[in-house]
């Protein structure tokens, strides 16, 4: 088991320095200069030069590589360009956005997708079964965003239950912040649940097939009660793995939808960083995602090896 | 079906019932959200050349000697009387009583360190021109700065009226960027960057005691999302609203009342001079003749702009009407192709920055062109690539711009501009506009300019981009026009 760790371990640490080679060559190769970008076009060149040299624009490529690689242990991750504060302190204030938005809709997704789902094996081929799958096949059309911008339509302009977007904050006031957080998290829920809906009546369906189900059936328990202590257990593996997965896709929806709701997040000023060529914010938001996409899937490969050793062995 | 049903009616409720928690805020007659399009990076107006920091800091935090009012003119702010000797020389300034927001009060001392650190050599100061001609600051008393020139400059007192020449405290210089000190009537409260910075009463401003107490700034890029914080009254008003198709939408509701200004963006196509063919005068001349400025008005921006026949200002007392010059004349402009060495047109590139009016008119502009055979290729470009390769390599043919700096008819003098004009003419007369001694003869010196790039149709004149202010009826006080890009909050009113 330790050898098993260890070796995710070292492949996790060559992974994610692959990938910060690769963020840093990328940038590094892309035309424009960020000093001139924040100048504008009537600054003299001395003047760029005079910022190149405060942004430590001029030192050598090699050396801007490792001094961030060693910030990324230390937490010094430098100054952005553009904001002049230092990075890490940029990305700790957007996460206490696009954290509690992804959790909220991840809550959202599940408690949906697992119920509609299992509402429909439970009366599969009827009428109940017939709506949710017309609604999932509805959630997984329709883009995010546009659902989205639905929402602000009925609720935030129509009726004025919401804001239209924005941020307060959760010093100021916690449950406004929650409010302004609510309609973004379902849109960004809607195509979640609806895979969940349908993977979950999927598997449910098999699982209710299975001979153990006809023997609790078959010792007295009601419908409801087979399915709520036996089925759904069961169900559920498959539609975990499958939401660990989906997790890269939810994290890619919160750029689209912190933008459509103008929320401070992560996504919104990955966006502000590429518009204002903030090479140095960028290359650390990047790598944030990256590091998150593969840690999460990490953990899910972890999970796999504790709870089925047929894996590990094969794996070692 | 029944569970379905219990299921959605339960969602539904729980929706209203997360909505009902909070009851809607109450009107505040001291307090204002003001929207506007981008956030300023940093707070500091002497550090970068973003306009959205003079937008929110022109006026409120900080101040100058002299600021513009809304109608571009020159007024007193931190000095309180001015007078320049006989040669124009030498300029004294008394300044009025004042103090930081530190409670530190303002001294010539200040005026002279900031002065000086804008032309220093390690100065990020955007426009370091204005302070170029300053050969000596004297304080021969703590209200009075005494400022000699090298040489006559007739546009020193509009240099110092702009944002770049911010009256700071030595003391606070460390985080102007982004806790500024300033004097003006507002002080820095909060910024969540991101999403919205807070100004509140600077009780000790020496001007009138402005009417709100507590202001919010707040950042919306996204067009659409300005729209619905419009309608759902997130935002009393929108400085100056991205969603040009959406004027009409908003001009119809009741609760809101839309004004179209002009900002000092003069949008032209900039045309490589340097290159050939595009350095034949007749190929310019045809492409004049074949781009319907009105028409590109109409499609970049919802014809909201103002047409200009020059790179001029009509905000400015020196604007000429040169729009009725060169008509739309298509059977000419092939004449003239031809009669350059062009009878079947040419191709060419016409590589676009990311602003819809750029996108939108860039494709009319090359479908306009296609008329007269000139095959122009789009090729689209985001900010920092077009900085590198259009306008420090000059590596283009044609690009769609706004140059948004006021009065920047300067940039036809400039010897290595990226569209590659020389005119001694131009030359000439930029500098007759430098050492005019009176008004007369200078704008006589603008008019010469406005002409001569006229005659010369170094680049093709679109229009002037609009401002569109949004606001909820009975905000008083927004400036129509942005002579400078500036909301001035000491201004504003509930009536």
């Amino acid at each position: 088991m330790a050898l098993f760790l260890i070796k995710r371990l070292v492949g996790l640490v060559l992974t994610l320095f692959l990938a910060a080679l690769v963020i840093f060559l990328v940038l590094e190769i892309l035309p424009g200069d960020p000093a001139a970008m924040m100048m504008g076009v009537s600054a003299t060149p001395e003047t760029v030069a005079a910022l190149q040299a405060e942004l430590g624009l001029d030192r050598p490529a090699a050396t801007r590589f490792l001094d961030w690689l060693a910030g990324i242990f230390t937490g010094h991750l430098g100054l952005s360009y553009t904001y002049r504060v230092p990075v890490a302190g940029l990305i700790a204030e957007r996460l206490v956005v696009t954290v509690p938005l992804s959790l909220m809709a991840l809550a959202l997704a599940v408690t949906a997708g697992v119920t509609f789902g299992t509402l429909a094996a439970a009366n599969a081929h009827r009428r109940a079964d017939m709506i949710v799958m017309v609604l999932t096949q509805l959630g997984l059309a329709i883009p995010n965003f546009w659902f989205g911008i639905l929402l602000i339509l009925v609720f935030a302009i129509g009726w004025g239950w919401f804001p239209a977007g924005g941020f307060p904050g959760w010093a100021a006031d916690p449950l406004l912040a929650f409010r302004a957080l609510l309609l973004p998290a379902i849109a960004l829920a809607l195509p979640q649940a609806a895979s969940l809906a349908r993977i979950t009546r999927s598997t449910m369906l098999e699982t209710l097939s299975e001979d153990y189900i006809r023997t609790a059936r078959a010792k007295g328990l009601s419908r409801g009660q087979t399915i709520r202590r036996h089925a759904l257990r069961n169900a559920l593996i498959p539609v975990l793995t499958i939401l660990g997965l989906q997790f890269s896709f939810l994290l890619a929806g919160t750029i689209v939808l912190e933008n459509v709701f103008a929320l401070p997040g992560l996504g919104r000023l990955l966006i502000q960083a590429i518009g204002g060529h903030d090479l140095i914010l960028i290359k650390s938001l990047v790598l944030f995602y990256v590091a998150t996409a593969i840690l999460v899937n990490a953990m899910v490969d972890l999970a796999y090896g504790l709870a089925d050793p047929r894996l590990r062995v094969g794996r070692a | 079906m029944q569970p379905a049903k219990q299921l959605a009616k339960f969602m539904f409720l729980a929706l209203g019932l997360a909505a009902s928690i909070l009851p809607a805020a109450a009107q505040n007659r001291e307090a204002l959200t003001l929207c506007q399009t981008l956030e300023p990076p940093i707070l500091d107006p002497s550090g970068g050349a973003a306009a959205a920091i003079r937008e929110v800091t022109y006026g409120n935090i900080f101040e100058g000697l002299v600021a513009y009012d809304r109608d571009g003119r020159i007024v007193p702010a931190l000095a309180r009387e001015w007078s320049a000797s006989a040669d124009g020389l030498v300029w004294q300034f008394r300044l009025r009583p004042a103090q930081f927001h530190d409670g530190s009060a303002v001294t010539a001392a200040d005026v002279k360190f900031s002065f000086e650190r804008a032309v220093a050599p390690d100065s990020k100061n955007a426009q370091k021109w204005i302070f170029e001609p300053i050969a000596a600051i004297a304080t021969p008393a703590p209200d009075l700065v005494e400022i000699t020139l090298k040489s006559f400059t007739a546009d020193f007192l509009e240099g110092l009226a702009m944002g770049d020449a911010t009256i700071f405290s030595p003391a606070s210089m460390g985080k102007a960027a982004t806790e500024p000190v300033g004097t003006g009537p507002y002080r820095f409260v909060r910024w969540q960057r991101g999403d919205r910075l807070l100004l509140e009463r600077n009780d000790s401003w020496w001007g009138p005691k402005p009417a709100l107490k507590s202001v919010t700034f707040r950042f919306i890029s996204d067009p659409q999302a300005q729209v619905s914080a419009l309608l759902a009254g997130d935002c009393d008003a929108h400085t100056n609203l991205g969603a040009h198709e959406a004027v009409a939408q908003l001009r119809a509701d009741p609760r809101l009342a839309v004004t179209i200004g002009r900002t000092e963006g003069e949008t032209i196509v900039a045309i490589n001079n340097a290159k050939p063919p595009f350095s034949d005068l007749r190929v310019r001349q045809a492409m004049a003749m074949a781009v319907d400025r009105r028409l590109v008005n109409e499609g970049a921006v919802s014809g909201l702009g103002t047409p200009i026949g020059s790179h001029f200002s009509p905000n400015h007392p020196a604007y000429l009407d040169l729009t009725a010059e060169r008509p739309v004349d298509l059977a000419r402009a092939r004449a003239l192709l031809a009669a350059a060495g062009y009878p079947n047109g040419f191709a060419a590139t016409l590589r676009l920055p990311p602003p819809a009016y750029a996108r939108r008119g860039g494709e009319i502009v090359a479908a306009m062109l296609g008329q007269i055979g000139i095959r122009a290729t789009i090729e689209p470009l985001e900010w920092p690539q077009w900085l590198e390769r259009v306008f420090r390599n000059k590596d283009f043919d044609m690009t769609i711009v706004a140059h948004v700096e006021p009065l920047d008819v300067n940039i036809y003098a400039r010897d290595s501009y990226y569209f590659g004009y020389q005119s001694p003419a131009v030359k000439e007369a930029y500098a007759r506009t430098k050492t005019a001694r009176g008004e007369v003869e200078r704008r006589e010196a603008f008019q010469k300019i406005q002409r001569q790039i006229v005659e010369d149709q170094v680049n093709l004149f679109l229009f002037m981009l609009p401002k569109i202010t949004v606001a909820r009826k009975g905000l008083a006080g927004l400036w129509p026009n942005w002579p400078v890009p500036a909301n001035p909050l000491a201004e504003l009113r509930w009536e």
